[in-house]
């Protein structure tokens, strides 16, 4: 079978594409995996690629800690452009996480097979995500270390924060996504980290991979808790998949600023959300599939999976622009129609038509059976994506914000070298979190992958 | 195999597991408390002074009246520090040999001042108004306390500003009549909540709301 192409995209040859290699066991499954944590020598490559990253996120903290010095004047916002390079990057790296959530939560409940593969790097790229975007709000505030007045607490000040702050809510709609993911996460790897426990012959692993494994004997009254507890958690992350990105939406949806102000932000913001993170996965599922060789478990499959849902979301995401523009337009409101011509026309137009170019046009190649099934082609694709969405915060936050209102209080934004520091130095974080989480866990959930064996071998029977 | 954890790493791990929540549950309370404690705001901690003067002596004493030597607390945001001329107007004939007051007559004769220690202090961010409070029957025992009893002055009270609103979210528990104001034993009588009520009416003292707006303090 793995050498007869299919011709066609039709439903049957879907259905016969496995989403797992053909001829695996239990054993060859949990060999392929926890070798590359256990066995597998760590290759120059990823000794290099480690080493690229781990620079860059020394180049944030030192952009952190410059602005922390100096304060955010190092950064290219000034009034009216209060916002600039760091809630554009939060909004982009929380969007990312999202994708995470759903696979592992909402095509969990859903029961789709093919999500097995990939949850476990998907909620590990969620965490990271979440942990980039974290950091912006915190040193947006310009005085971080005074972040803990956004906490309800007994304060001696007799007072509590202002509930009615969009940045509040951010505080508990990212706070809890955080901990619940991190949750989800760390008890879908309980079973994994027994087996590394098992596996492992050195005495220091074998404690390290114990006490993460929490005493896991994978006996039947430990399985059976174990799902009840996945399941319950997977219901628990199912909401804020929608809520997140929705109240994020809103740190813009309930100003009065023209482009913000509109019902139609929340859906297209969780949509862009998913579509973002879906690039993302792939972004980091093509070089991982091809550099530790599992493509018998993220197979072509999952690739064109996803790349589908990239372009349902792209589709929704289309539909948002479509309607944020139409809706300016019938508005009459003349602010509205402004704004829609100094998309069109004004000194960032460029960025906006790359936006379009991105997010809207080019995901239209994957109609394309023959390029949802080219790999570079996938990957290429999922960079653009990655860019546009990234684009599309900026064009909302700095188009918006530079002209709004009244002429003369009209301004100009361009980041300084401060900004992109702290932006790629992310990146950097991002990646570096990455190569250690592939490193030291493993990528893809081994227990699943059993289960999903055991099922595929009851099928040809 | 053998087992890589003993038996009893089962009690370990619950137990760290409970100790580690407790612990949080008890630095959370106890950085609270530090926060409210007297280290943090110096409640009632009296502070050595250049001369150790006694408003015990001449306020309960001798009976002299606050205004005396604070006389900008009617109509300006501080109270003043009096000159040490104020001092001299008695001090010139009253134990002017006295050793203990040789500060006091040093600082007359080289017109510098006596670095009095501020016991009051307001962060820097807070604006205060000592006038608006005396004008509007909040007494100087309200907030400084029974100064006439004080050998060397403390802080009576926290400074917090939940403190602060507390009296400004409900003004009426403190309010008196003005000839009360610098009466240092005032006591708030049994019907000061009808009281207050009316005198918050006379005193035409603005809204709650406006009294705990932000800007009313940090302009």
């Amino acid at each position: 079978m793995s050498d007869w192409n299919p011709p066609v995209d039709s439903p049957e040859i879907r259905r016969l594409t496995p989403v797992i290699g053909p001829g695996h066991t239990f054993g060859s499954v949990t060999d392929k995996i926890s070798s590359i944590v256990l066995t597998r020598p760590t290759s120059l490559g990823w000794y290099i690629g480690f080493l690229i990253a781990f620079s860059l996120m020394g180049m944030m903290t030192i952009a952190i800690g410059w602005l922390i010095i100096k304060g955010v004047g190092i950064w290219g916002i000034n009034i009216p452009i209060g916002w600039g390079f760091a809630i554009v990057n939060f909004v982009w790296w929380i969007g990312i996480g999202h994708a995470g959530t759903l696979i592992s939560a909402i095509l969990f409940l859903l029961n789709q097979k093919w999500r097995t593969s990939i949850n476990r790097f998907a909620e590990a790229m969620t965490l990271f995500a979440v942990a980039c975007a974290g950091i912006f709000p915190l040193i947006h505030t310009g005085r971080p270390w005074m972040a803990f007045y956004m906490f309800p607490y007994p304060s001696t000040m007799g007072l509590w924060p202002q509930f009615r702050s969009p940045l509040i809510w951010d505080v508990f709609a990212v706070s809890t996504y955080g901990t619940v993911s991190l949750v989800f996460w760390f008890v879908g790897l309980i079973p994994d980290l027994a087996t590394l426990r098992d596996r492992a012959v050195k005495k220091p692993l074998k404690i390290i991979y114990g006490m993460l494994s929490m005493g896991w004997r994978g006996s039947a009254r430990h399985w059976h808790r174990y799902q009840s507890a996945y399941l319950l958690l997977a219901g628990l992350a199912t909401p804020l998949v929608l809520s997140v990105h929705t109240v994020v939406s809103f740190d813009f949806a309930i100003a009065i600023v023209p482009g913000w102000h509109t019902t139609i932000f929340p859906p297209y913001f969780v949509a862009g959300a998913i579509y973002s993170g879906f690039a993302m996965v792939l972004t980091i599922a093509i070089p991982l599939r091809k550099a530790y060789g599992l493509e018998d478990f993220i197979t072509m499959r999952h690739l064109d999976n996803m790349a589908k849902v990239m372009l349902a979301t792209g589709l929704i995401v289309a539909y948002g622009y479509f309607f944020e523009f139409f809706l300016s337009l019938y508005s009459g409101n003349k602010f509205d129609v402004f704004l829609v011509q100094q998309r069109l026309h004004g000194p960032y137009a460029p960025f906006y038509y790359a936006l379009i170019l991105c997010n809207i046009l080019t995901p239209q190649l994957l109609w394309s059976y023959k390029l949802r099934h080219n790999v570079a082609v996938l990957f290429i694709m999922s960079i653009v994506v990655n860019v546009g969405m990234w684009l599309e915060r900026f064009v909302i936050v700095v188009i918006s914000l530079t002209r709004d209102f009244v002429p003369s209080a009209w301004g100009r934004y361009s980041p300084t070298v401060w900004d992109w520091a702290t932006f790629i130095g992310t990146i950097g974080m991002f990646v570096t979190l990455l190569f250690l989480f592939v490193r030291v866990l493993p990528a893809i959930s081994i227990a699943e992958m059993r289960e999903l064996v055991a099922d595929t071998s009851e099928e040809k029977k | 195999m053998a087992q890589i954890f003993h038996r009893s790493t089962n009690f370990i791990a619950r137990f760290s597991v409970f100790s580690a929540l407790f612990l949080v549950g008890i630095a959370l309370v106890a950085v609270l408390a530090v926060a409210r404690s007297p280290y943090m705001t110096r409640q009632n901690i009296t502070r050595e002074q250049p001369v150790q003067f006694s408003h015990k002596h001449h306020v309960g004493d001798d009976g002299i009246d606050c205004r005396y030597c604070h006389t900008g607390v009617e109509t300006s945001a501080v109270a003043g520090i009096p000159p040490t001329k104020t001092c001299m107007n008695c001090h010139s004939v009253l134990f002017n040999n006295a050793s203990y007051l040789e500060p006091i007559r040093e600082s007359y004769r080289s017109d510098k001042s006596i670095q009095w220690v501020k016991i009051h202090r307001l962060a820097d961010f807070v604006y205060f108004n000592h006038s608006i409070h005396i004008n509007k029957g909040v007494g100087c025992s309200t907030c400084h306390g029974q100064i006439n009893q004080m050998p060397l002055v403390f802080q009576a009270n926290t400074l917090l500003m939940q403190w602060c609103l507390d009296c400004h979210r409900n003004p009426e528990q403190v309010l008196r009549p003005r000839d009360q104001v610098f009466n240092m034993d005032w006591k708030a009588p049994g019907n000061q909540a009808e009281i207050g009520a009316e005198l918050r009416k006379s005193y035409n003292l603005r809204t709650t709301a406006e009294l705990t707006s932000c800007s009313t303090c940090h302009r």
